[in-house]
């Protein structure tokens, strides 16, 4: 097959991209291994909602219609939504890229329906096809139950008994709240967190992110733009305010971040206090910029989290108290199928707003080319961007 | 606007040293000789970084023996009270560069540290009991022309930065051997 452009992956970014394409009658394809929303379809647990309200998901073309904006998604709406705004895209489903490489005219793709010839290539393969685990998961002893985010579906597939869940993200915290109301002892085990209320002053939290311009800033305006692509989620879940004071409420208890497992034991920092000074720091920081933008006088201020005087920095992991470990540390990428020198020692794509040079692009990215280029809204810019630019390197 | 740090030097050496990881491997050493009962005096003046041999100004000696109640001579403070200077220092250290970096001009930063002890831990009285503290506090009192909210970010993200503070709240590998 021969195309102009190849766009790889059918989730929000390579749809997104293909509507742009579209509008730039630039003859495409959207090769995708799945079914289109794949990742939402096979990778995610039961209960999960967006923490992004109905009203914020907006594609290019497609908003959400429905009886309730400031609802959250479950991930059936989240298929319907992305299946409806692939009604015209062309997409073929079941192919999967197997290497991209360079060719005469462009890249040679291969894949496992046959070779694809293409002059410009968009990545959109998401940025969470894996979980990370950190290495010292090899020291837990066999007796305790391993799991990933795309291993776990629902509490009750847990064996019986205490659970760790390591990571106080958004999926995390998520975990943690679910399990411990099934009953489940739950130690969560926190590191550096982005803490946000769900409502601040009759608000959803991320309608201020939306409107006061933080989650426009641009990529280049970032200081450390290293550090803003790393940040982990925002503690924020569905219709609730879900930080460390609710799952202390919850019955969950607190530990510092997992440092090590020695002697079957599992350490953790001594410095939780400061993680959650921090976090709450920097949570109150938001605060006051969204009433610097609204011009208002301070409104709520939430109240610090509270931390254990006492939180354990031992884990005894074979005495039987925790029978299975949740790795909530996170996703990346995975690029194993790309002959392309463009990722660098930690496996992220060297790209400057998507443009990785010689019409290779990406979409999907964390702070692509704005804060909000993680989520379902942040999309429609950057993908139009990028398009743009792909369509004057056509032209050359 | 001066606290004496030189930020620049130092944001300068993290570019550089981000695309140069071995320069960026320092050892530092120390070395320690018995005098006698449980006095012993420590040396330290060169130390390895950035590719090759370094040394301080001069040579610093620390003593270090137990006070009079633990039957010593009190020639120095305590092993663990180093710890303290460790701490102390290293905070201080990164408080006064984060405020260099945010513009934030000290007129004072003092520090008072204190490490709970429970030293039936190290007599052996009760296995139970752990060698090692059991708790540090740490109490800035810091004068400077900013509002609370920033002199409490400053200390906040001195801890993040802090190599004692790492070292003393993780785990670390350590081996002792004979040569
Ligand atoms: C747990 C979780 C919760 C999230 N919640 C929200 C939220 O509430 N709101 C929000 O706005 N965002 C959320 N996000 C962030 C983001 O919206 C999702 O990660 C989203 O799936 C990203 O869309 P994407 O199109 O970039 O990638 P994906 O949806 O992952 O799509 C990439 C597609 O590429 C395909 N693919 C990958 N490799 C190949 C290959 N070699 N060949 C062919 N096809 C390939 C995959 O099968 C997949 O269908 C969440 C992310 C996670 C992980």
């Amino acid at each position: 097959m021969n195309v102009t452009t190849a766009v790889i992956g059918a989730g929000h970014a390579g749809l997104a991209a293909s509507h742009f394409l579209t509008a730039a009658s630039i003859d495409h394809v959207v090769l995708e291994r799945g079914e289109v929303a794949n990742s939402w379809r096979h990778e995610r647990w039961d209960s999960l909602r967006l923490l992004t309200p109905n009203w914020l998901n907006r594609l290019p073309g497609s908003h959400y219609e429905g009886p309730d904006p400031d609802g959250y998604a479950d991930m059936g709406e989240v298929v319907d939504f992305l299946e409806r705004s692939a009604k015209d895209v062309p997409v073929r489903t079941g192919v999967t890229v197997t290497s991209v490489r360079r060719s005469a005219g462009g890249y040679t793709l291969t894949t496992d329906q046959g070779p694809v010839e293409a002059r410009t290539v968009v990545i959109a393969s998401g940025a969470c096809n894996v979980a990370s685990v950190p290495a010292l998961a090899a020291a837990v002893p066999s007796s305790v139950e391993q799991v990933t985010p795309f291993g776990y579906r629902n509490p009750s597939r847990l064996p019986d008994g205490g659970v760790l869940v390591v990571g106080a993200s958004a999926t995390g915290v998520q975990l943690a709240a679910e399990i411990r109301r099934s009953g489940r002892p739950v130690v969560l085990s926190v590191g550096e967190h982005v803490r946000m209320p769900r409502v601040y002053e009759g608000r959803d939290v991320l309608w201020w992110m939306h409107n006061s311009g933080v989650w426009s800033q641009r990529y280049d305006e970032v200081d450390d733009l290293t550090r803003a692509r790393r940040l982990p989620s925002p503690q924020l879940a569905g219709a609730s305010t879900l930080d460390l004071n609710v799952l202390t409420a919850l019955g969950v208890e607190l530990v510092g971040r997992l440092s090590a497992i020695r002697d079957g034991a599992a350490l953790f920092s001594g410095g939780l206090r400061n993680v959650a000074a921090l976090a709450d720091l920097k949570m109150n920081r938001l605060l006051d910029t969204f009433d610097q933008w609204a011009g208002t006088a301070p409104g709520e201020r939430f109240a610090p989290t509270d931390v254990p005087g006492t939180a354990r920095w031992r884990v005894d992991l074979g005495s039987g108290e925790i029978r299975s470990i949740v790795w909530a540390t996170g996703f990346r990428p995975d690029y194993s199928w790309l002959d392309v020198p463009v990722v660098d020692p930690k496996g992220a794509l060297t790209h400057d707003g998507g443009v990785l040079g010689d019409g290779l692009y990406a979409l999907g990215l964390p702070v692509l080319r704005r804060r909000r280029s993680t989520f379902i809204c942040g999309i429609e810019d950057d993908a139009r961007e990028v398009v743009d630019h792909l369509r004057l390197h056509l032209a050359g | 606007m001066t606290n004496g740090v030189n930020v620049q030097a130092l944001l300068d050496a993290r570019e550089v040293l981000k695309g140069a990881p071995e320069a960026a491997q320092f050892t530092w050493r120390a070395s320690s000789k018995w005098q006698h009962g449980v006095h012993s005096t420590t040396r330290i003046e060169k130390f390895f970084g950035l590719g090759q041999e370094q040394s301080h100004k001069s040579e610093s000696v620390f003593e270090a023996d137990h006070p009079a109640i633990f039957a010593a001579e009190d020639n120095g403070i305590t092993p663990i009270e180093y710890l303290l200077v460790g701490l102390a220092s290293c905070l201080t250290a990164g408080i006064a560069s984060v405020a260099q970096n945010r513009g934030i001009k000290l007129n004072s930063v003092e520090a008072s540290v204190e490490g709970g002890h429970d030293i039936r831990g190290i007599l052996g009285a009760d296995s139970d009991v752990r060698n090692g503290f059991n708790d540090i506090k740490v109490t800035f009192s810091i004068d400077a022309d900013a509002p609370r909210a920033d002199i409490e970010a400053l200390v906040a993200q001195s801890q993040k930065r802090s190599a004692v503070f790492d070292a003393l709240t993780n785990p670390t590998n350590v081996t002792v051997e004979v040569a």
